[in-house]
C-alpha cells in the first residue's frame, strides 16, 4: 500500500486513539517511549492482510470495534491448577493481586517499577516492530515487574483471567528479569467467559541473564468468544536457555507472537507449540527468531490439530545477521486437518546473511495417514479411538520437553478432552 | 550442437568479470520516442497493422496502468524506474518483416551466430546426430526470424511472431490472450499488456506431440530500451510441445528493463515443458548496470490431466523478479517447477512458483536450488495453495541454498495454503554453506578451489539439470561455472 | 475357518484378483506362494478390510461369516490377524500404549472386561522374551527406527498376544537375515495348534523350512493356479514360476 494512502480509521482505531489521548497523562513510565509506540501505531494503524506478517490473521477487520476497558473484579472461585506448582499469582482483569511468593523473587506492580525506573518498556523486543506491542506499550497500565535473583530457582504460576458481564478489553504487562544463573518455571493460563467478545492484549518480557534458564508454557483457554493477543518478546544472554510452549485451545481469534533476540553466544532456545482448535476457531503463531550472535542454537517444532472450519496459521522466521556464523536453526511445523473444511497456512521463513550455518524448515498438512489408521484399526482399535491415539501422539511430541510432571500431566490431559468432545 | 560447443570455446577464453554477451549490435534501428503515452500505445499497434480489438485491448491495460503503483512487497532494492525515460518500441530497421533468412540484415546474424544460436536451418541440417531446434528469436522488440516452419507446419504446428500470429490466426490468439495472465495482474504484467511489442506464439493442434525442440532467443540490444515481449503457448488436447527460451543483453551502465508476460495454456492431456535459461547482463562487479528482469510467467492446466513444468535457470540480470506459477484447474492436472537461481555480485533475485490447486487430485512439485554469492541476495518465495474444491491435492517442495562468502544472503519464504483438509502438502527447506571437507576432498585430488567449488554447486543442483533438454543442460553447467567466478576467497 | 470364494477385486478400475478360492481349515498351515504381480499382497490387504480395493465379485468367510462388510478393527476383534509385509511407524505412540490399546479394544468388543496393568505386563513380557525382543523397545514409538528384522519380530509379538483364529503373514520372511528368520518361524510355529489357522504368504521356499505347511498354493495373475502339499514348494524352488505365469495367462 502506498504511504501517501491514509485509509480511514476503523471504530476501533478511532477508540484507541482516543483512550490513548486520555489516558496518557496518567500512564506511568516515561511518556515519550509510551508516544513513539502510539505514534507507530497511528502511522499504520491496526494491520490488515496487506501487512505481510498480518497477512492471514487481518486485524484491522477482526477487531473493528473497540471494547471498553476491563474494571476491577474479585477473584473467581475457579481457576486452573497444576499439582505441584505452589505459587500462582491471579491477574484478574490484568490486574496483579499479591501472593507468597518463592525465595528469590520479587514482584512489584508494573506501575510502580516503571515509575521508579526500575524497568522500561520494550527492551527485549531487540531489532523487531509489532503493532499490537506497540499499542500494548502506549496502553498497558497493569501488569507486573518480576525479578529472580541471581542463582535462585523459582516456579511461578500467572493466572490471567478475565472477569466481565459484558465484552471488556484487557492490555497487561509483565516485565520479567531472570538474573544470570537464575532458573525459572513460568506458567501463564488464559481463562475468560465464554460467548463475550472480550479483547485481550498480553505482552510478557523476558530478560535472560547470563547462564540463565527458563521453562516457560503458555496455555490459552480464553473464552469461546474472545480476541486473544498475545507476545513474548525474550532476550537471550550469553549461554543462557529459554524452552517456550504455546499451548492452545481456547478464545474464537487467537494470536500468539513470540519474538527472541539472541544477546549472547552460546544461547539456546526451543520454542514449540500445541494447538487444537475446532469450529470456527482462528489460531495464529507467529515467531520471529533473531540470531544476532554466534553459536546460537534454535529448535521449533509446532504441532496443530484442526477441526470442524477451522484455521491455522503458522509463520516462522528465523533470521541469521552477518556475524551470527555457527548458527544452527531447525524449524518444523505440522498441521492435521480433521474437518473437511480445515484450513491451515505455513508460513516458514529463512532469512540468513552468514554462511557458516545450518538452517532448515519443514512444514507439512494434510489428513491423518490412512495407512496408520488401517494398522491400528487391523489390530482392533474401533476408527474414533484409532484417530484420537494418532492425533495424541501428533500433538504430545510438543509436550514432551515439559520437564515440570504436574504440568506436562494437565497438559496431556487437555489433548485428550480435545478428542473426547470430537467424539459426538 | 554446433552452437553448444561454439559457445562453450567461447565460454572458456573470458575473464573473470567479463559477460560473453557484453558486446552491442551496430544496426541502424528505429525508435519509437521515449515516454509512455497513449499515443505510444497507438503507435506500436499502429507499427503492427494491429486490428482494433487489439488496440483497445492495450488502451484498456494503459488505463489501468496509469491507476497502479509498482509492487514493493519484494525483497529487492533498486531506484525507482522513470518509466517516462525509456523507448517502448525499438525495431531493427527492415520493413516490413524478412521474408527468409537472405533479407535479414547481416549483422544481426552475426549477432546470433555470437551468442550462438542455431538460426541457420542448413547450419543444423548439415550435422548428423544433431537434434533439430526450430527458433524464433527476438531483437530487442522485433521477431526477427522465425526457423523451420514450414517443416513444423506439416504437423500442424503454429510457431511465429505473436505480431504474425494476430494476422494469420487470430481467433487463436484472441481466445487465448490474457485469458492467463489477465490485464490487470499485477503492475508489469498490465504495463506490457499496453506495450508489448512481439514475442513468439505457439499453437499445437490436438493430439500432435511437437517433433521438435521450440525454442526462442531474446536479445536487448538498444540503449535505453524496454523490452516488453510477449509469449503465448498453446497444447491443444493431447498435444505435446517442448519450449526453450534464452535471454542475454550487452553490456551497459544503465539497467535496462525487462518485462516480459508468458502465458501457456494446456487443455486436456496436453503437456507442456518450458525451459529458460536466462542470462541477462547483471551488471559490473561493482553493481553498475544491468537487466532489471520484472516477469510474469504462468501456464494454465486448464484440461483434465494437462501437466506444465517449468525449468529455469536463472545467472543473470541485476535484479530477478519472477515466479513462474501453474494454475491447476483441470482435474488430475500436474505442475512442476525445477529452479536454479545463482547470483554474485551485486545481484538480487527474488524468485519463486505458485502452484494453486484449484481442481480435484492436482498435483505439483517444486525443487528449488539457491546459490548466493558476493555481495548478492537471493531469495525464494513460493506459494502452494489448496482451494476448498481441490480434494486430493498433493504438493512436495523442496528448496535448498547455498551461501558462498559471508557477504550474500539467502532467504526462503514460503506460504503454504491448505484450505481442503485431504490435501497433502509437504515442503522442506535447508540452508548451508559448502562443507570444507567436500572442498577439502575435491582440493586434494587436485582441483583448484574455483573448480572445485563449481563441481559441488553442480552437484548440488543436478537434480535440476536433469530436467533441461540435453542441449541447455550443457549450456546451463557452463553458466553456471561462469557465473561463479569470483566468488572464492 | 477362512473361506475364500470366487474373489473379484479391482483397484482404480484394474483387475487385480480374478475369481479366487481359498480355504484355510482350523490348525491348518496354509502357504501361498507366487511371482510379483500375482496379486498376493492385495489378497492380505482384502481379507484385512483396506479401503482402496473394490470387491467386485464372491465372498470372504470367517467361521462362516462375510466379513467383508465389516470394518478392519471389527474383522481383528472377530480373530483375523494380519503381519504386515511393511509394518507401519507410528511416531509419538510408544509400543506399550499400542499395545494395550489393541488388546484392551478387542477384548472390549468380545465382551470381555480389560487387562490388570499386571497381566498385561506379564503377558507382554513373558512374549517379548520368547521373541528375543529388548525390553527397552518397548517404550520406543511404534516400529520407529526399527530394522526391518525388530519390525517383523514386533508383529509376531502382536500375533502372540492377540492369538488369532486366522493369522495372515504377509511375506514376513522379507528382509530378514537367517536368524531372526528362525527366530520368527519360532514364534509361529509355538501357536500352532489344532484350533488356530495360518496362511503364510511368501515368494521363496526358505521360509517354508521353516514354517512347514500342511498345504502349498501357486498364485498366478490373482487366482490359485495349483494347490498340493510341501512338494510343490520345493518344486517351484527348482524350477521358478515360468510355467505358471505362462498357464494362466
Amino acid at each position: 500500500m502506498n504511504a501517501t494512502i491514509l485509509p480511514i480509521r476503523t471504530p476501533a482505531e478511532t477508540a484507541l486513539a482516543e483512550r490513548f489521548a486520555t489516558e496518557r497523562a496518567r500512564l506511568p513510565g516515561a511518556a515519550a517511549v509510551r508516544a513513539a509506540a502510539f505514534a507507530r501505531f497511528e502511522k499504520t494503524g491496526l494491520p490488515s492482510r496487506r501487512v505481510e506478517s498480518w497477512h492471514y490473521t487481518d486485524l484491522r477487520s477482526l477487531m473493528r470495534e473497540l471494547a471498553p476497558a476491563a474494571g476491577e473484579a474479585a477473584v473467581p472461585a475457579a481457576l486452573p491448577e497444576f499439582e505441584g506448582l505452589g505459587h500462582r499469582l491471579v491477574l484478574v482483569n490484568g490486574r496483579a493481586g499479591a501472593g507468597p511468593l518463592p525465595a528469590g523473587v520479587t514482584v512489584e506492580p508494573l506501575a510502580t517499577a516503571l515509575a521508579a525506573g526500575r524497568v522500561a518498556l520494550g527492551a527485549a523486543m531487540g531489532a523487531a516492530e509489532d503493532t499490537i506491542v506497540d499499542l500494548n506499550t502506549a496502553l498497558a497500565r497493569e501488569g507486573l515487574a518480576i525479578r529472580i535473583a541471581r542463582g535462585a530457582e523459582a516456579a511461578l504460576h500467572l493466572a490471567f483471567v478475565t472477569v466481565a458481564e459484558t465484552a471488556v478489553s484487557v492490555a497487561s504487562r509483565i516485565v520479567v528479569e531472570v538474573e544470570p544463573g537464575a532458573a525459572l518455571t513460568l506458567v501463564e493460563t488464559h481463562t475468560g467467559p465464554d460467548g463475550l467478545a472480550c479483547q485481550q492484549n498480553i505482552v510478557v518480557e523476558l530478560a535472560l541473564g547470563a547462564g540463565a534458564r527458563v521453562e516457560h508454557v503458555r496455555v490459552n483457554e480464553s473464552g469461546d468468544a474472545a480476541l486473544a493477543l498475545s507476545t513474548l518478546a525474550a532476550t537471550l544472554a550469553a549461554g543462557s536457555a529459554l524452552a517456550s510452549l504455546n499451548v492452545s485451545t481456547g478464545g474464537a481469534v487467537s494470536r500468539h507472537q513470540v519474538f527472541v533476540t539472541y544477546a549472547g553466544e552460546g544461547a539456546t532456545l526451543s520454542l514449540r507449540g500445541a494447538t487444537m482448535i475446532k469450529g470456527r476457531q482462528h489460531c495464529d503463531n507467529t515467531l520471529v527468531v533473531d540470531h544476532a550472535v554466534p553459536h546460537g542454537e534454535s529448535r521449533e517444532l509446532f504441532r496443530t490439530v484442526i477441526d470442524d472450519e477451522a484455521q491455522g496459521v503458522f509463520q516462522g522466521k528465523i533470521i541469521v545477521r552477518p556475524d551470527a556464523q555457527k548458527t544452527d536453526g531447525q524449524m518444523a511445523s505440522n498441521a492435521l486437518l480433521l474437518g473437511d473444511e480445515a484450513g491451515m497456512a505455513n508460513k516458514p521463513e529463512l532469512e540468513i546473511f552468514a554462511d557458516d550455518v545450518v538452517c532448515a524448515h519443514g512444514a507439512t498438512c494434510g489428513a491423518l495417514d490412512e495407512n496408520q489408521l488401517f494398522y491400528l484399526m487391523a489390530r482392533g482399535l474401533p476408527k474414533p479411538e484409532a484417530e484420537a491415539l494418532l492425533v495424541e501422539a501428533f500433538v504430545a511430541e510438543a509436550l514432551d520437553q515439559v520437564r515440570h510432571e504436574g504440568i506436562r500431566a494437565a497438559l496431556t490431559a487437555k489433548i485428550g478432552a480435545f478428542m473426547r468432545g470430537r467424539a459426538r | 550442437m554446433a552452437a553448444v560447443k561454439e559457445t562453450v570455446e567461447t565460454v572458456k577464453t573470458i575473464d573473470v568479470d567479463q559477460y560473453k554477451y557484453g558486446f552491442v549490435t551496430e544496426i541502424e534501428t528505429e525508435l519509437a520516442p521515449k515516454g509512455l503515452s497513449e499515443d505510444i500505445v497507438r503507435f506500436i499497434s499502429a507499427k503492427k497493422g494491429e486490428p482494433q480489438w487489439l488496440l483497445d485491448w492495450r488502451l484498456e491495460a494503459f488505463r489501468r496502468w496509469q491507476t497502479m503503483t509498482e509492487p514493493t512487497w519484494s525483497r529487492v532494492h533498486y531506484p525507482a524506474i522513470d518509466f517516462q525515460d525509456l523507448h517502448y518500441y525499438a525495431a531493427p530497421k527492415r520493413t516490413p518483416g524478412p521474408k527468409s533468412l537472405d533479407e535479414v540484415d547481416p549483422e544481426l546474424l552475426r549477432t546470433y551466430e555470437k551468442l550462438g544460436i542455431p538460426l541457420r536451418e542448413q547450419e543444423i541440417l548439415a550435422g548428423v546426430e544433431i537434434s533439430k531446434v526450430a527458433v524464433d528469436a527476438v531483437f530487442d522488440s522485433v521477431s526477427v526470424v522465425t526457423t523451420f516452419k514450414a517443416e513444423l507446419a506439416k504437423v500442424g504446428v503454429i510457431f511465429c511472431a505473436i505480431s504474425e500470429a494476430v494476422r494469420e490466426h487470430p481467433d487463436l490468439v484472441r481466445k487465448y490472450l490474457g485469458t492467463v495472465v489477465p490485464t490487470s495482474d499485477n503492475f508489469y504484467a498490465t504495463l506490457n499488456s499496453a506495450v508489448f511489442s512481439d514475442g513468439s506464439f505457439v499453437y499445437i493442434p490436438p493430439g500432435v506431440k511437437c517433433p521438435m525442440e521450440l525454442s526462442t532467443y531474446f536479445r536487448i540490444n538498444e540503449q535505453k530500451t524496454g523490452q516488453f515481449e510477449r509469449t503465448l503457448i498453446i497444447a491443444d488436447k493431447g498435444a505435446y510441445v517442448s519450449y526453450l527460451e534464452g535471454c542475454t543483453a550487452p553490456k551497459r551502465d544503465e539497467n535496462q528493463l525487462h518485462a516480459a508476460v508468458v502465458e501457456l495454456v494446456a487443455l486436456d492431456d496436453a503437456e507442456i515443458k518450458y525451459s529458460t535459461v536466462q542470462n541477462w547482463y547483471p551488471g559490473d562487479s561493482e553493481g553498475k548496470g544491468g537487466i532489471y528482469n520484472f516477469v510474469t510467467k504462468r501456464g494454465d492446466c486448464r484440461g483434465a490431466r494437462s501437466k506444465i513444468s517449468w525449468t529455469q535457470v536463472e545467472t543473470g540480470s541485476a535484479i530477478t523478479w519472477k515466479y513462474p506459477s501453474c494454475i491447476l484447474r483441470g482435474e488430475g492436472s500436474s505442475g512442476e517447477f525445477y529452479s536454479i537461481a545463482i547470483s554474485n555480485g551485486h545481484q538480487q533475485v527474488d524468485s519463486g512458483t505458485k502452484m494453486i490447486h484449484l481442481g480435484k487430485n492436482t498435483t505439483s512439485k517444486i525443487l528449488a536450488k539457491g546459490i548466493a554469492a558476493g555481495r548478492s541476495d537471493n531469495t525464494y518465495r513460493g506459494q502452494v495453495s489448496a482451494h476448498r474444491k481441490a480434494t486430493g491435492a498433493r504438493n512436495f517442495t523442496n528448496c535448498d541454498s547455498l551461501l558462498i562468502g559471508d557477504k550474500c544472503g539467502a532467504h526462503t519464504i514460503p506460504y503454504i495454503e491448505a484450505k481442503n483438509a485431504s490435501a497433502v502438502f509437504e515442503h522442506e527447506a535447508t540452508t548451508s554453506k559448502i562443507a570444507e571437507d567436500q572442498l577439502f576432498y575435491c582440493m586434494q585430488r587436485g582441483l583448484d578451489e574455483e573448480e572445485a567449488v563449481a563441481l559441488i554447486v553442480n552437484g548440488f543442483v543436478k537434480d535440476v539439470l536433469q530436467q533441461l533438454p540435453m542441449e541447455f543442460a550443457v549450456e546451463a553447467q557452463k553458466l553456471i561455472a561462469i557465473s561463479l567466478e569470483g566468488s572464492v576467497g | 475357518m477362512l473361506k475364500i470364494n470366487n474373489l473379484h477385486v479391482e483397484i482404480d478400475g484394474k483387475k487385480i484378483l480374478n475369481g479366487l478360492t481359498l480355504h484355510v481349515k482350523p490348525g491348518e498351515v496354509a502357504a501361498i506362494m507366487g511371482p510379483n504381480g500375482s496379486g498376493k499382497s492385495t489378497l492380505s490387504y482384502v481379507v484385512a478390510g483396506k479401503e482402496d480395493y473394490t470387491v467386485t465379485d464372491g465372498e470372504i468367510l470367517l467361521d462362516g461369516v462375510n466379513i467383508l462388510e465389516m470394518e478392519p478393527n471389527e474383522r481383528a476383534a472377530a480373530g483375523l490377524f494380519l503381519a504386515f509385509q511393511y509394518p507401519l511407524e507410528i511416531p509419538g505412540v510408544a509400543t506399550m500404549t499400542f499395545l494395550k490399546a489393541a488388546m484392551n479394544a478387542q477384548r472390549k468388543s468380545r465382551g470381555e472386561g480389560e487387562l490388570s496393568p499386571g497381566d498385561f505386563m506379564k503377558a507382554v513380557r513373558e512374549a517379548a522374551k520368547a521373541l528375543g525382543i529388548d525390553p527397552d523397545m518397548l517404550k520406543r514409538p511404534l516400529n520407529v527406527g526399527f530394522s526391518g528384522g525388530e519390525k517383523k519380530r514386533m508383529e509376531i509379538l502382536q500375533m502372540a498376544l492377540l492369538r488369532p483364529k486366522m493369522a495372515i503373514l504377509d511375506e514376513t520372511d522379507s528382509g530378514l537375515d537367517i536368524d531372526a528368520l528362525r527366530i520368527v518361524a519360532e514364534g509361529v510355529n509355538a501357536q500352532r495348534d489344532p484350533r488356530h489357522g495360518f496362511l503364510v504368504i511368501t515368494h521363496y521356499q526358505r521360509l517354508l523350512d521353516h514354517i512347514v505347511p500342511d498345504t502349498v498354493h501357486v498364485m498366478a495373475k490373482g487366482r490359485i493356479v495349483k494347490s498340493g502339499g510341501p512338494e510343490i514348494a520345493l518344486e517351484l524352488e527348482k524350477h521358478g514360476y515360468a510355467e505358471y505365469v505362462g498357464e494362466a495367462a
